[in-house]
């Protein structure tokens, strides 16, 4: 199936010995920089959604306007309910310390009314409906609400983001093809002459076909290889900011199946560029006698 | 196909229509070029098997296309053509790379890739039939000795005289014993001392076994060759008065 990789030296001779001359190199070059860099930016996106997403799953926030007086009493009762765990409140100093920014030194007045809010998971089954009633039996205005309803129009756009990366890699996949289609047609201009000597003397397409493929496939792993390895050299300049956002969700922005797809997006390319490029090459080939 | 089984099935032809096998057969034959009138018309005539043909006429006669019919560079607009016994006129183009390979042809232009070596470009019709490094060493070595150009084995086209690329293109065309050796205009670019040699070289071919059909415009060729028959082209018919190319007498050996 992959003899043609491994033609003659002679066969070889029939198309010339110049490589890497005609601009498909360079274009498949690009495009795999461009790839990659897009891929990784999708991938690492999908990564930290999911981070976030799994991080917050079971994370709720009860809050309770004026309430910082009750502020014991509603933490003996959290801690009290079952299926509650990591009941965290946020201590009223630091609430004041965030209304300063709104409110200036008027957030310090002991009149102002400062609100509870406590933090805590709820384990999956959990009856929160209960929780509410119980806390709201000490404070009626209490109210939970889960992380994942404030931060979900982020991870929306996260995901679209996401998409849209996708999107983009397939985009850029079709213009590789086209520049391939463009630079096979190209060849088969070039070479029109020998292919007519050689249509003449009983080669079969697939014959003439396996001459272009294989070069048209070194051209395009040399260029995807050199456009990923380049992706790669400012991925790893912006690896600090990757962590950065890795620790801001408490994971790593790239996992490991993802840096597997990445490592793997240039032979992608590669066989991509092979195979329209065999299909390019058998259709002109089709018009002749 | 294997010579045996060749045989056996020229020999059933031979019995059926009581003719000697036809290597060709042209029948109510055409030929236009797009929209253009017909450059070939009616054209019905047979070659026969081991047959030495000369192709004459006019310039404009149609020489070349009918050339192109025969080594299956050009399908007919109309008519039938059989090849080796086959009907290839409206033969699925895939099967015809196997009908190619037993024809050998020799272009006026000489149609030599000129980035390979006289010995590549010999090689080529045994590398399309799948012969290794080591299997065309041999024969392309020994054709480039019967051609003369020995010493000139890896001079590429270019480098070489009109003569010399004359017979590159002659050993390309005969190295895998074509059963079916076209030729147009094979004299047009080498002098008579040459020309008389590509001679020799054609009916040392025929005697053994490969039909050679000849288009020329030199007199002093087809009179060198007295048993050739011959095939005249006019305005794009055959001129065969005679009958004989559609009934060639019995040939004698």
């Amino acid at each position: 199936m992959l003899g043609w990789l491994f033609s003659s030296a002679a066969d070889r001779r029939l198309l010339g010995t110049s490589r890497f001359r005609g601009p498909m190199p360079w274009v498949i070059a690009i495009m795999s920089f461009s790839i990659l860099i897009i891929a990784a930016t999708g991938l690492a996106l999908a990564g930290t959604a999911a981070s976030l997403g799994e991080a917050i799953a079971t994370r709720y926030s009860l809050e309770v306007p004026n309430g910082a007086n009750d502020l014991g009493a509603l933490l003996a009762a959290l801690k009290a309910s079952p299926g509650v765990d990591a009941v965290d409140a946020v201590p009223e100093s630091e609430m004041r310390r965030t209304l300063e920014r709104w409110l200036g030194p008027a957030a310090q007045s002991a009149d102002l009314p400062v609100p509870a809010l406590i933090d805590f998971d709820a384990r999956p089954g959990t009856d929160l409906g209960a929780v509410e009633r119980r806390v709201q039996a000490i404070a009626p205005a209490a109210r939970i609400g889960a992380h994942r309803d404030r931060v979900a129009p982020l991870l929306r756009s996260m995901r679209a983001l996401q998409w849209l990366a996708f999107g983009l890699v397939l985009l850029l996949g079709a213009a590789a093809a086209s520049a391939v289609v463009l630079a096979a047609r190209g060849a088969l201009d070039t070479h029109r002459f020998t292919i007519e000597v050689m249509h003449g003397i009983g080669a079969t397409d697939l014959q003439l076909t396996h001459l272009f493929q294989r070069k048209i496939a070194i051209d395009a792993l040399v260029g995807s290889l050199a456009g990923a390895a380049a992706g790669a050299v400012v991925l790893l300049l912006l690896a600090s900011g990757a962590s950065f956002a890795g620790e801001l969700t408490g994971g790593a922005a790239l996992s490991a199946p993802a840096l597997v797809v990445l490592v793997l997006l240039p032979f992608v390319l590669t066989a991509l560029a092979t195979w329209v490029a065999r299909m390019a090459v058998l259709a002109a080939l089709r018009e002749t006698l | 196909m294997n010579g045996a089984l060749q045989g056996a099935r020229l020999a059933t032809e031979r019995g059926r229509e009581g003719k000697l096998p036809a290597i060709a057969e042209f029948d109510s034959v055409g030929l236009r070029y797009g929209t253009g009138g017909e450059v070939l018309r009616d054209l019905d005539f047979r070659l026969t098997n081991g047959g030495f043909y000369f192709l004459t006429g006019p310039s404009g006669a149609g020489k070349t296309s009918l050339l192109k019919l025969l080594y299956l560079a050009q399908r007919p607009t109309r008519g039938r053509i059989r090849l080796f016994g086959e009907e290839l006129s409206e033969a699925p183009r895939e099967s015809l790379p196997p009908f190619r390979r037993r024809i050998g042809v020799v272009f006026q232009d000489f149609r030599l890739i000129h980035h390979l070596s006289a010995f590549d470009n010999i090689a080529l019709p045994l590398r399309v039939a799948g012969a290794t490094d080591e299997e065309v060493e041999g024969p392309v070595r020994e054709m480039l000795a019967w051609v003369g150009l020995a010493d000139r084995a890896s001079a590429r086209p270019p480098t070489l005289s009109g003569g010399e690329q004359q017979r590159v293109a002659i050993a390309r065309a005969v190295i895998n014993r074509p059963e079916l050796l076209v030729a147009d205009e094979p004299t047009g670019n080498v002098d008579a001392e040459m020309a008389r040699r590509l001679l020799h070289l054609f009916t040392a071919l025929n005697r053994l076994g490969t039909t050679v059909v000849v288009a020329t415009h030199d007199v002093g060729l087809i009179s060198a060759t007295p048993s050739a028959e011959m095939i005249r082209l006019e305005n794009g018919g055959v001129v065969d008065p005679t009958g004989l190319l559609r009934n060639p007498p019995p040939r004698h050996s």
